[in-house]
């Protein structure tokens, strides 16, 4: 078995003690929810800290409410299990849908929503042992200079692999974070940034509390689309979130589209969405809009060679999942995916 | 000299007019204590002042090892011993005609991978901090990562002393009239198909990782506690290698976690915790990680090959010929038994007038190919069942009515002069064209929708025991208790596939026994009798006669003492249901245990042996006896398939599986062998895949990136078992564990054909690829309509 490197864990009960902790340890220090991206990153030498803070006792990051407004306040360390069939959840489907295909259904029991919109991005160069990873010569992300998915390529486009993520960018989710300089709210839009070494804007010793997701519309639509190789267990190949409201002649409203497992940061297809935006769902011209979302988010999706399979197949898949996951939001249906 | 070869045949009938055991489904042996995590692995042996090991690697996939200072690493607290290359430089291989392996590099190293230092230490973070003192110096060498590019050029070579280049083994063999046929298919009389096909690499996945715990004792004697399917072999290398009387070794296979063909050579971490453990004088362990494993491989082989099939307008074969370029990796293995499997084992269930193959396995710079599940055999099989499903198409016959024409019949003799004993594959077709509803359903169903089907042969153990002798190929001890208990000592190996249950379900046949009361002893050099191991399905035929064998001169012994003893003829006592009964008195019976020790008190202490040896076998030329088996089985599968042609995912929804075994010994775990086999066959052809990339790394060492199904991912597979009962398997049972492997590939590929009118000739068939041919055929279709 690969061994984990030695450390410390820690389990404070209460917010301040955690953020006490992390502050106290700076850079030697991490938190831990579920474990399972960061026990494997461990194994593989990806990270090595010294002290280990468990977030599981901490009650101010537990529990999943329904706000004043009519949204939802989410713990980061709500599991993926218990959020893929909460209530609350339903009422967003792309988000409880997402939640379902995370992993497979042990990892889903332990690995938490925090972690999820925390996961560090993925590429075959990097998620390997550290033997591995030391006869490659290591990469720019971890330990080396040179990108190997984009030969000469000074910035690192390890693919943001989280399934929630897009999930929550189209929901227009804000993230609720507690640190050493006390809290703070960021759309999750601004918190992903378009670098692989660290696609998150998330500072020294924070910790994300809470996710929050605004009331969802009378008409709200929404879905999930993931293509991965095994329906069981595998990371996203290519994820499609769609969401939009429909009113009552079936005219679109509010539509977002938001593709993953691309590069470092989910792409929301802009162009597409201007093409949904307005539309008539019930008139005959609507199968030619969704002709003309599917291959506007083609163009403006380039899945690179970073994740382990064929690039230009998951590149030919992005039509195929959007129109999919498209036409399962209308129809109120979704996840799209193999099994 | 050969003892008479019909010592070994015992007959196909219940020793008392009905089977009492056998037929019926039993509990594995070790069921239960598998279940319950009692069963011990070598991972679970813990023994006191026990060091753990690990190995070095080289990180280069082609290099010269210039120095190696282990200095640092020995100085390091906690640090027992650091071994390289100088310490066991007698080089091995499991064929001995190709001893091509070092336990650590000793100057080339020749994949990522190799093993090139081993440290012993207190515990695994220490030895592999050691790691990290140990100074290698490598000098690069040109690293070979395509096939054809090693049989162009051979400097740098792989194997200098190699006389060949960088060519492992050539063999090219011919049978019948290949030519003539050929050129009346030029001359337009016969129909011949022609194409290129491709298999891919694949390894075992194993769950257990390889593990071995070695102990010397203070009286010089090796203990070695392995995960190995071949204990005998084992026994016979560390002698070699270590240069120890094997007197002095004995090897010991706990519980096994599967081994799918893995764990058949003997491996470096054999070699260094037995070296390691007579250095420190401490219990030595190493257990491999899984990305270790992934470099061990021995899996199977990439294949290129190039089919010829020359038919006439029934679609009857005329000839065959095929020319297959075998990447076989880093070093020899199995490979020239590969070699010769690649062409030897497909002349049946189909009669080949004339046969001809032309292979050729070369070394490259990656981790080295072995036997797996359907060794050699499986690539070429789905080439030409493929290649066959064109000829019915080209000719215009359903594809199981071409499969019947082509029926080579039971008794009789391949084109490469090996002898079919029993035949079941009619009844196979049958069964799989019945279930699956073919007739109905086959070309009919929505597109996107398809049914495919295959067939095949496979050995039941091969007379060519490895290493040259007459001894024989299985042996069987048994000890009979006075408590009614009867120990079976068997060196046979149990990798999973329940050999040990096998063993104890003949023997309590024989006695009339419950099999409650059979111990199984196994696997154990200081303890069993020499069996060749778990490999080429051999275990059930050759273990299972040798059983037989014993429990057969046991039981005249024990019938004759109790006949003496009530006074009786010996036909009037019958062994049945744990006791032994009087067949002309009903009122008289006693319990076994009373029978045993009246025998006991008639012949003394009791016990028996048995053994078994192949008849001669095989064709009078070079090769003809490697694949020569003395029992084939058949198997015909038929897959439904779904294709997505917008994503170009195949789906299999059922799988039906009809396999001859000759005998069903436990109808349940040869439909478990079956499914698992069918289940492996599916994974290789949809998601599995070995290969190294352009550095000549493994492309994803861990099983999230080599993506074996899980239990969500499998298809429907069904069971359909047919009985042809063999004359000479042990009460007519051939093998189940690696024939039923075979069709389920070119299966899918001919369901996809029936789908969506795309032929697969290149594995894996993964989603891009399919998709990537459907478009093909609408462009090549959109070309043809003006
Ligand atoms: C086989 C396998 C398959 C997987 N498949 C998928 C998949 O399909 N889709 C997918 O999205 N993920 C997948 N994962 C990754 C992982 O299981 C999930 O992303 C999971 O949600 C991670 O949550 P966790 O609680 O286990 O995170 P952890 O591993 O505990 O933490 C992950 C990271 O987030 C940080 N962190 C955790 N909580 C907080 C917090 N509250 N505040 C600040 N930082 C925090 C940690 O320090 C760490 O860096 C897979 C993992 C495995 C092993
Ligand atoms: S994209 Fe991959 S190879 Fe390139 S720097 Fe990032 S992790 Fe390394």
């Amino acid at each position: 078995m690969l061994r984990l490197p030695e450390f410390t864990l820690t389990r404070p009960e209460s917010l301040d003690a955690a953020l006490a902790l992390l502050k106290e340890h700076g850079d030697a220090a991490l938190p831990i929810a579920g474990g399972t991206d960061l026990v494997p990153n461990m194994k593989h030498g990806l990270f090595e800290p010294k002290m280990v803070v468990s977030l599981a006792d901490v009650p101010e990051l537990h529990g999943v409410e329904e706000t004043a407004d009519g949204g939802l306040r989410i713990g980061a360390m709500t599991t993926l299990a218990s959020l893929a069939v909460h209530e609350s959840v339903q009422r967003y489907p792309v988000l409880a849908q997402a939640a379902s295909l995370i992993a497979g259904p042990q990892l889903r029991e332990v690995g938490t929503l925090g972690g999820n919109v925390m996961l560090d991005t993925r590429c075959q160069w990097y998620n390997q042992t550290y033997f591995w990873r030391k006869a490659l010569g290591y990469c720019l992300k971890k330990d080396g200079t040179e990108c190997h998915v984009v030969k000469g390529g000074k910035k690192c486009v390890a693919a943001a692999s989280n399934d929630t993520a897009p999930a929550l960018m189209s929901l227009g989710a804000v993230l609720e974070l507690a640190g050493p300089e006390g809290a703070r709210e960021v759309t999750i839009d601004e918190f992903y940034v378009a670098d692989g070494i660290v696609n998150r804007d998330v500072r020294q010793g924070e910790l994300l509390v809470a996710v929050r997701i605004p009331a969802p519309a009378a008409g709200h639509r929404s879905a999930y689309g993931k293509l991965r190789t095994r329906g069981s267990i595998d990371f996203p190949l290519l994820g499609v979130a769609c969401s939009f409201d429909l009113d009552a002649a079936g005219v679109i409203a509010n539509a977002d589209l938001v593709v993953t497992a691309l590069q470092a940061r989910p792409t929301r297809a802009r162009k597409a969405i201007a093409l949904l935006e307005g539309a008539d769902t019930s008139g005959e011209g609507f199968e030619a809009v969704i002709a003309a979302v599917a291959a506007a988010a083609r163009k403006q999706c380039h899945p690179l060679p970073n994740i382990p399979g064929d690039h230009e197949y998951r590149r030919e898949m992005v039509p195929v999942y959007v129109t999919r996951t498209l036409r399962a939001a209308l129809d109120e249906g979704g996840p799209v995916h193999h099994i | 000299m050969k003892p008479d070869p019909a010592r070994y045949v015992h007959g196909t009938d219940a020793p008392w007019d009905e089977f009492q055991v056998v037929g019926k489904p039993h509990r594995k042996v070790d069921g239960l204590a598998k279940a319950t995590g009692e069963a011990v692995y070598a991972d679970d042996i813990q023994l006191p002042g026990m060091l753990h090991a690990k190995t070095l690697r080289s990180p280069h996939p082609h290099a010269r090892i210039r120095s190696v200072d282990t200095a640092r690493a020995e100085a390091l607290e906690g640090v027992h011993a650091v071994i390289t290359g100088a310490d066991l430089p007698t080089k091995y291989g499991v064929i001995p005609w190709t001893p091509d392996e070092n336990a650590l590099a000793t100057d080339l190293v020749r994949f990522i991978g190799d093993e090139v230092a081993a440290v012993a230490a207190v515990d695994e973070d220490t030895a592999n901090r050691a790691l990290e003192l140990i100074d290698v110096d490598y000098e690069l060498l040109h690293a070979y990562l395509e096939p054809e590019e090693s049989l162009e050029r051979h400097d740098p070579a792989i194997h200098p002393d190699n006389k060949k280049g960088n060519i492992s083994k050539h063999v090219e063999l011919s049978f019948g009239e290949v030519d003539e046929a050929l050129e009346r298919a030029e001359a337009g009389e016969l129909t011949l198909i022609e194409d290129d096909y491709t298999f891919h690499g694949t390894t075992h996945a194993p769950i257990e990782p390889h593990c071995a715990v070695a102990r010397y004792s203070p009286d010089g004697l090796l203990t070695l506690w392995s995960s190995t399917q071949i204990t005998h072999y084992v026994h016979r290398t560390l002698s070699a290698v270590l240069g120890l009387d094997p007197a002095k070794i004995r090897v010991v296979q706990p519980c096994l976690g599967g081994a799918f063909g893995g764990k058949s050579d003997p491996f470096s971490l054999e070699f260094c915790v037995a070296l390691l453990a007579m250095r420190t004088g401490r219990p030595v362990k190493m257990l491999w990680t899984r990305e270790e494993v992934f470099y061990a491989h021995r899996g199977r082989h990439p294949m290129k090959m190039h089919y010829k099939t020359a038919a006439d307008a029934e679609g009857r074969v005329h000839a065959v010929d095929a020319k297959i370029l075998i990447d076989g990796g880093s070093y020899s293995s199995f490979g020239l038994v590969t070699t010769y499997y690649s062409g030897q084992l497909l002349t049946g269930p189909y009669d080949f007038p004339a046969y001809r193959f032309d292979s050729t396995r070369v070394f490259t710079n990656k981790p080295p190919c072995g036997p797996k599940r359907g060794h050699g055999s499986v690539q070429p099989r789905f080439a030409f069942e493929v290649q066959l499903d064109e000829v019915a198409e080209a000719v215009g016959v359903d594809p199981i009515e071409i499969r019947r024409k082509n029926f080579q019949g039971e008794e009789t003799e391949t084109v490469n002069g090996q002898r079919i004993t029993s035949n079941g594959f009619l009844e196979c077709l049958a069964r799989v064209e019945e279930a699956s509803g073919w007739r109905e359903r086959r070309g009919k169903l929505e597109r996107g929708r398809g049914l495919g089907v295959a067939g095949s042969m496979y050995i039941s153990g091969t007379n060519y025991p490895v290493y040259p002798n007459d001894m024989p190929q299985a042996g069987i001890q048994l000890k009979v208790d006075r408590s009614g208990v009867v120990t079976i000592f068997t060196g046979g190996n149990d990798i999973g596939q329940g050999s040990n249950s096998m063993v104890a379900y003949l023997v309590a046949e024989e006695l009339g026994m419950d099999v409650a009361h059979v111990r199984v002893v196994a696997a154990d050099t200081d303890l069993c009798p020499v069996d060749l191991g778990a490999y080429s399905s051999r275990v059930t035929f050759m273990v299972g006669n040798a059983a037989i064998d014993a429990a057969r001169k046991l039981r005249a012994q024990i019938v004759e003492a109790v006949a003496e003893a009530w006074e009786v003829e010996p036909a009037r006592v019958r062994l049945v249901g744990g006791r032994a009964i009087d067949l002309s008195d009903s009122e008289r019976s006693i319990p076994t245990r009373e029978a045993f020790q009246i025998a006991e008190v008639r012949f003394d202490t009791l016990g028996s042996t048995g053994s078994y040896n192949t008849p001669t076998l095989g064709g009078d030329y070079r090769g003809g006896t490697i694949g020569a088996s003395p029992a084939y089985s058949f198997t015909a599968h038929v897959v439904e398939a779904v294709v997505d042609e917008e994503t170009g995912r195949i789906t299999v929804e059922n799988c039906w599986i009809a396999h001859d075994c000759g005998r069903a010994i436990n109808p349940m775990l040869v439909a478990g062998q079956m499914e698992g086999s069918a289940y492996m066959g599916i994974a290789e052809a949809l998601m599995e895949e070995q290969e190294v990339n352009r550095f000549g790394l493994h492309r994803g060492p861990s099983l999230l990136d080599y993506t074996i199904p899980t239990s969500f991912d499998t298809p429907e597979l069904h069971a359909l078992i047919v009985e042809s009962v063999d004359p000479e398997g042990p009460y007519g049972a051939k093998e189940a564990g690696e024939g039923p492997l075979h069709p389920s590939i070119p299966a899918i590929s001919n369901a996809v054909y029936d789908a969506v009118g795309v032929r697969l000739r290149h594995l894996p068939f993964t989603p891009g690829r399919v998709l990537k041919e459907l478009r093909a055929a609408r462009e090549s279709r959109a070309g043809e309509s003006p």
